[in-house]
């Protein structure tokens, strides 16, 4: 099967976060914030390539967002090229990986930043149906793709 | 113990949801919550594959049976035959499974396959002799109901581009309604030997999640991923307001749009026949009732926002259903597993 992207742009991965003593101590307050829903998705891995979502810019810190009064949580990702036919399979991931990490009580928008994919709209129309997605998450043989994109490589 | 969830002045008439009891129900997101025709039974089905029956026992309600060996996967939708004696459920397997209630107990009596993936809905016609399913294979099946308890495929109807996500059929007429994932709401008919669509109604501006008639018929309330509400008006042929129709045929017009109370996709919407109230279920947790203003022209109605409960679940309201007999007695289930019973106060 040939390659949709043979040779991606590559980008430097960030550093692990410093932990402060606060967030270690149980009686601070901590919300969420977009570093650490970023933390959650830059490791997953891509379809395609031996590398990251944060290796090749699908994801960026700064296309998360986090409100812990409406408890909800949004993320935009860009696919490597605005045809890739992985970009719901991402999406999928991302989302995934949020739903199983997050307290249930957070709405989860999982998003293709605005104008880098020429099925936008549809495939944010996917990812938005949870009957969906949820009928896709008892598809066998779609989990087992979903979780190798998730599976810890290093 | 009873927990006033909500207050909210309306119309200088205070109107409030109390909240009766709340039922553990599903070990996964509980889909679809489904009232009997006498209204002593709730029926509810969910992402664990099982179905439940509560009844009232005294003043607490109490789960009386489980039927957790009809699906391979999450069941979507259950639906009573209207005698009250059939429970119909289908499922993401790709089936629908028809319960034959005897005494208490309920037994599997048929399995009705065809559809290629996740049948999304189930609904019974008023007379229950028809059957109709809906699936993502964006088909509609009507299957013939015999006296033998068969049940025969009558037509498929392939009029949606996209996932078909509900069915119902018209209180009176021979007439089903459906809505989908192509943003439109269907009518169908039979004429002469099939059935037909001879009625598509266009606003929504996403998914249709859920469509309900009034106690008429003659309105039918839509709910929509598009986060509003919509309310439909049929025009009969010869209408005194000059509507458009085409040969023996109602026209449809929407002709009452609320946006802007719901900040999520509403998931479901049901028209109360007793007391013409409307309630929703959305995406923001959040159970809203609406009601008609006294007096308000059928051509450009006005609906006025009576109760909001906010936090109603932890999680997504995927069902809300006014019980058939008791007006005020709403029940509810979402994402977090759980059933409410709520009692509405004026």
């Amino acid at each position: 099967m040939s390659l949709d992207n043979a040779n991606p742009v590559i980008f430097e991965a960030t550093q692990a976060r410093d932990v402060s003593p606060e967030e270690l101590d149980d009686d601070v307050v901590d919300p969420f914030d977009c570093r650490e829903i970023f933390d959650l998705i830059r490791l997953i891995n891509d379809p395609e390539h031996p590398l990251t979502l944060e290796e090749l810019n699908v994801v960026e810190g700064s296309k998360i967002q986090v409100n812990n009064d409406a408890e909800s949580v949004s993320v935009e990702f860009t696919p490597t090229i605005p045809h890739c036919s992985m970009a719901t399979l991402i999406g999928l991931s991302i989302r995934v990986k949020l739903l199983r990490s997050l307290p249930p009580r957070f709405k989860v928008d999982v998003f293709i930043s605005p104008g880098t994919h020429v099925s936008e709209e549809a495939v944010n129309k996917q990812l938005a149906d949870k009957e969906r997605v949820a009928a896709a998450l008892e598809n066998s043989h779609l989990i087992d793709v979903v979780n190798q994109c998730l599976a810890t490589r290093r | 113990m009873v927990i006033w969830t909500s207050m909210i002045w309306t119309n200088a008439i205070m109107c409030r949801l109390e909240e009766l009891c709340k039922l553990e129900a599903h070990q996964d997101r509980a889909w679809y919550v489904a009232w009997s025709p006498s209204g002593k039974l709730l029926a509810s089905c969910g992402g664990d594959k099982a179905i439940r029956i509560w009844g009232q026992e005294g003043d607490s309600w109490v789960c009386k049976s489980v039927l957790s060996d009809g699906h391979q996967r999450t069941v979507r939708r259950v639906a009573w035959s209207p005698c009250g004696n059939y429970l119909a459920s289908s499922s993401f397997d790709a089936t629908t499974t028809i319960w034959s209630r005897k005494g208490g107990e309920f037994e599997n009596i048929a399995t009705l396959e065809g559809h290629e993936n996740e049948v999304k809905c189930v609904a019974w016609a008023p007379n229950g002799s028809l059957l109709a399913t809906c699936s993502r294979d964006k088909s509609v099946w009507i299957w013939e109901v015999t006296e033998d308890e068969e049940f025969e495929c009558a037509s498929v109807l392939s009029a949606h581009s996209q996932d078909v996500k509900h069915v119902c059929w018209h209180p009176s007429k021979e007439i089903l309604a459906s809505c989908s994932y192509d943003d439109t709401i269907k009518l169908f008919k039979e004429e002469i030997d099939d059935w037909t669509c001879f009625n598509t109604l266009q606003s929504h501006s996403s998914t249709v999640w859920k469509i309900c008639f009034d106690v008429s018929g003659s309105r039918l309330v839509s709910c929509s991923d598009d986060k509003t509400v919509k309310i439909w008006q049929e025009y009969l042929p010869g209408n005194q307001e000059g509507v458009v129709t085409t040969g023996n045929d109602s026209a449809w017009k929407c002709v009452c749009t609320l946006s802007g109370y719901h900040h999520r996709v509403i998931y479901d919407v049901d028209w109360n026949h007793l007391t013409g109230l409307i309630v929703t279920g959305d995406g923001g947790d959040a159970i809203h009732i609406f009601e008609e203003e006294e007096g308000s022209d059928k051509n450009q109605p006005s609906f006025n926002l009576k109760v909001v409960v906010n936090k109603a679940h932890t999680q997504d309201v995927n069902c809300v259903t006014w019980n058939p007999k008791i007006p005020d007695l709403l029940a509810s289930c979402s994402d977090d597993g759980v059933i409410k019973l709520w009692k509405y106060h004026t």
